[in-house]
């Protein structure tokens, strides 16, 4: 399956929910911001790997998942828990990303300009996910027919 | 006062945008990667830039790298919890946070407190 964009998903979510994750955002920088006041930048960057919308984000997208198929009269506990599943394989190479973030931020802080910093990182955040992203998926075909996504274009007409 | 608005404002606006390209990515495999975004790291990091320098945004990147490991293996739980165990995704989510906890405070100690005399 290719990486393709769908802007119909935006219509799935809810302002609620749009209005948890920006309140979880903006709790968990400002929550962040006060470690590292309090305790100093040392601890305070931990907190800057904290899963902070996984959580909001698996829960909605259990729920969705779910809905979708009790729109079409079946349960779809399993299915919408494979899911949310799907999202965490996903989120630990974003993860890897991650890590690679703070390495450049550490590396680069200082040497060159704060604006390059951050886009030299985000842009390898990018890179190294989208990478062991892409050998996942060449690594592993086998498992990956045998958990095969739900498909994001059908499951709601099913 | 305002400092806390400014980060408030900021930091749900960036987790926002990256919540949103989750959303709207297929397959959901790459969708997830934008789980593991740095987006409360954008905003803290910009902020930290501008009012504290960059030593301090430095000492925050080092540590942000054991707390990525920490993230590695909550992702890692939580996955394990979701099909294994076929837990609820807030409780897999909420229960899987102590080992987060543990695993980027473990790793802090070991490298930089446990080694010092």
């Amino acid at each position: 399956m290719r990486v393709g964009i769908r802007l119909s998903a935006l219509k799935n979510t809810r302002w609620k929910e749009g209005g948890i994750r920006f309140l979880f955002g903006g709790v968990m920088t400002v929550a962040t911001g006060l470690v590292a006041k309090e305790w100093g930048p040392a601890v305070g960057g931990l907190f800057l790997a904290f899963p902070a919308i996984f959580p909001a984000t698996a829960t909605l997208l259990e729920s969705h998942e779910r809905r979708k198929k009790e729109l079409a009269g079946q349960k779809g506990v399993r299915r919408a828990r494979t899911a949310a599943a799907i999202d965490a394989a996903g989120a630990s190479l974003g993860a890897v990303g991650l890590g690679v973030f703070g390495a450049l931020i550490w590396e680069l802080s200082g040497h060159q300009p704060p604006v390059l910093v951050l886009v030299a990182a985000t842009s390898a955040w990018l890179g190294v996910s989208g990478f062991l992203w892409i050998l996942r998926r060449h690594a592993r075909p086998h498992r990956q027919s045998q958990t095969r996504e739900p498909d994001p274009t059908h499951a709601g007409k099913r | 006062m305002m400092d806390l608005v400014l980060r408030f404002l900021v930091g749900g606006v960036i987790v926002s945008f990256f919540a949103i390209l989750g959303d709207i990515f297929h397959p959901k495999s790459f969708a997830g990667l934008f789980a593991g975004a740095p987006s409360v790291a954008l905003a803290t990091l910009g902020i930290a830039f501008a009012t504290h320098g960059p030593g301090y945004v430095a000492v925050e990147g080092r540590s942000m790298l054991l707390g990525a490991g920490g993230l590695f293996v909550y992702c890692r739980l939580c996955l394990w919890l979701l099909m294994s165990r076929n837990w609820p995704a807030m409780a897999a989510t909420l229960v899987s946070i102590p080992a987060w906890l543990m695993v980027s405070l473990g790793l802090w100690w070991l490298l930089f407190c446990g080694a010092s005399p």
